[in-house]
């Protein structure tokens, strides 16, 4: 099954709208709510990323027997520095992004703990594409 | 310690969820950053804090969070209160500081995170 959104930079209100409603799908599908978790929860990080750090993304998520892989691509600044990026603590993050109750660093260290596979590729000024593999 | 009880000790209101007060709380976090409440797994939580938006909700629905506790006095937008309700989460709002909150939820033995 494949699974296809689109994510808008900037808009904290519609932000996790995707992650949402993939936890519906694969909780439909009687996945194992610890995997649901770590898939959406790994998920959300990088849909907020796109809303906060980028300028528009696409999510698609493919489900297969024992696998979810999925894959955020955006339309952004891109990330110079993946190893800085990865730190723990690292962020950019703007005031607004912080008064929202993000930007604290955490979001990719997260994603890493959470999934099997993650794989971060970018382009600075063309965009970012991060990969999410998770297998049950 | 239950919901319901959190509920009696807090004075607090019940915004939505009724059906699931009776449901027991293992821990507590308290947090005004999302990207903290993120990083945990631990079951049976209540996530107490004063950062009142819909991101709030959505971090408690991927986290598999069943109760949001709002102190400080916030009020739930419309929009955070329909998708607690759309998601079967427990909210509740409370008049008492971050302080007060956890202090008394604290002292009647509710287990923090770590
Ligand atoms: N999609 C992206 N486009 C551009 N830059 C990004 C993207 N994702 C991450 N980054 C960069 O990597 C940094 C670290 O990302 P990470 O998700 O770990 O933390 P954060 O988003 O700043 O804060 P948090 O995730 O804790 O809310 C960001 O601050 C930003 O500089
Ligand atoms: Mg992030």
């Amino acid at each position: 099954m494949e699974l296809t959104y689109e994510v808008e930079g900037g808009n904290f209100s519609k932000a996790g709208h995707a992650s949402s409603s993939i936890k519906k799908v694969l909780k439909q599908l009687n996945v194992d709510p610890k995997v649901v978790k770590r898939v959406v929860v790994a998920l959300y990080e990088a849909e907020v990323n796109v809303v906060a750090h980028a300028y528009n993304g696409i999510i698609t998520a493919r489900v297969e027997q024992g696998s979810v892989s999925i894959e955020v691509r955006d339309q952004g600044p891109g990330i110079p520095d993946i190893p800085l990026a990865m730190q723990a603590g690292y962020s950019t993050a703007s005031a607004k992004v912080r008064e929202m109750g993000f930007g604290a660093g955490m979001g990719l260290p997260n994603m890493k703990k959470n999934v099997d596979v993650l794989n971060i590729s970018s382009q600075v000024g063309v965009g970012t594409r991060v990969e999410l593999i998770t297998y049950f | 310690m239950e919901i319901s009880t959190v509920v009696s000790l807090l004075d607090a209101r019940v915004v939505c969820g009724h059906q699931r007060l009776s449901e027991p709380l293992r821990a507590a976090f308290a947090s005004d950053l999302m990207s903290d409440v993120l990083t945990l797994d631990t079951d049976g939580l209540v996530l107490i804090t004063g950062m009142c938006n819909t991101q709030t909700i959505r971090t408690a629905e991927m986290s598999d969070i069943a109760c949001v506790l709002l102190v400080r006095g916030k009020k739930a937008t419309p929009d955070m209160v329909a998708l607690a309700c759309e998601n079967n989460l427990v909210m509740l709002e409370c008049a008492y500081s971050m302080y007060r909150t956890v202090g008394i939820l604290y002292t009647h033995g509710l287990a923090p995170v770590y």
